[in-house]
């Protein structure tokens, strides 16, 4: 059985309860909602939320270079750290943070494979103590982009068929049917996809437990579904958080050289004047 | 403390398959409701029953889950 590309990024339940109290280790639980780190976390687990903290609140984008240098001081981090990932919803928001701090360069951050749910249903030891970590000055040398890809190149490769386009979400977000997941508030004025793109659900890379699949088994999903690498990949989803999470898995399971996150995703394209949109299966 | 009594289980909400976890931490029983594709997190309850959980966590759920339309596709 072949192995993942980059093993080092993973690391299980078992490693996380032997090291989560290591000095050159930071564990943080990544919520879209914050209450579940308040329920109880790994023990000596900081909390970031996803709205607050791993997001620009005023206009739409990812962390400055100051909020984020300020994100990594106050919770204890410094360039040597190693940042263990995970979190509610599928560790969708701990992949987010994790692809924002390689934006911003940090070498040793890893997801937790199962994240939250898993660590629960294991009956591991859990906290609701909130750590104080003491503060470090953090430095990032800025961001850098190239992972990341915005609305005018998608907009160019799509126009040029110069990109493999991996929608993320459900089918029935896929086809149209439905404007946002099931129970979640419309986002967006148009239901459909980006021409092009193959619908591959973020959760298809995932076994019961939420761990990753075996390389193999995600190389065929990914080939299967006409997702090579030949050409560079753009991942997207509704918000870029799921598609964080398959941007996990195409460049550091799979080790794919171009792979890019749209973090715009369908709530930018659905909401564009004129913009191209394929609606069915 | 460790979260116990862990259990998973999915019915259907106003027409939606949905997955409904439930566990105690502590003293405070917790339930939440995830749609079943994609996964993501509709409501979330807690209370001092499992029972008093999952029935606040089914109604929230439940409630949300009829506001979502579905928008016929051309054949």
């Amino acid at each position: 059985m072949a192995e993942y590309a980059h093993p080092e990024v993973l690391v299980s339940t078992d490693w996380v309860s032997q090291h989560a109290g290591d000095a050159d280790v930071r564990v943080v639980e990544v919520d879209v909602n914050t209450g579940s780190y308040e329920e109880g976390h790994v023990p000596r687990a900081v909390g970031w939320s996803w709205d607050t903290q791993l997001c620009d609140t005023v206009r739409r984008d990812i962390l400055s270079l100051d909020a984020f240098e300020e994100l990594m001081s106050s919770s204890g981090i410094g360039a040597d750290t190693t940042v263990i990932l995970y979190g509610d919803n599928n560790n969708w928001f701990a992949a987010w943070a994790f692809w924002q701090m390689k934006i911003y360069g940090h070498a040793d951050v890893r997801l937790m494979n199962g994240g939250r749910a898993k660590w629960l249903a294991e009956g591991r030891e859990v906290s609701v103590d909130e750590p104080s970590p003491v503060r470090t000055s953090y430095s990032s040398a800025g961001p850098d982009e190239s992972i990341r890809t915005l609305l005018p190149d998608v907009m160019d490769a799509v126009n040029a068929e110069a990109v493999e386009l991996v929608d993320v979400r459900s089918p029935a977000e896929f086809s149209g049917e439905i404007l946002s997941p099931a129970g979640l508030p419309e986002t967006c004025q148009r239901g459909g996809h980006i021409p092009g793109a193959s619908n591959i659900p973020w959760g298809k890379a995932c076994a019961d437990d939420g761990t990753f699949k075996s390389a193999d088994e995600l190389r065929k999903l990914y080939r299967d579904a006409g997702i090579t690498g030949r050409r560079p990949v753009i991942a997207y989803c509704r918000i870029g958080e799921r598609s964080s999470h398959s941007w996990f898995v195409l460049k550091y399971l799979l080790g794919l050289d171009s792979v890019t996150n749209y973090d715009g995703s369908w709530t930018e394209w659905g909401n564009l004047v004129g913009a191209p949109v394929e609606r069915g299966a | 403390m460790k979260a116990e009594h862990y259990a998973v289980r999915e019915l259907e909400l106003s027409g939606w398959p949905v997955r409904i976890t439930s566990y105690r931490i502590g003293e405070t029983w917790y339930a939440k409701a995830d749609n079943v594709s994609p996964g993501a997190n509709i409501a979330r309850a807690k209370a001092a029953s499992l029972e008093q959980a999952t029935e606040r966590v089914m109604e929230k759920a439940g409630e949300r889950l009829a506001a979502t339309r579905r928008i016929p596709l051309a054949d």
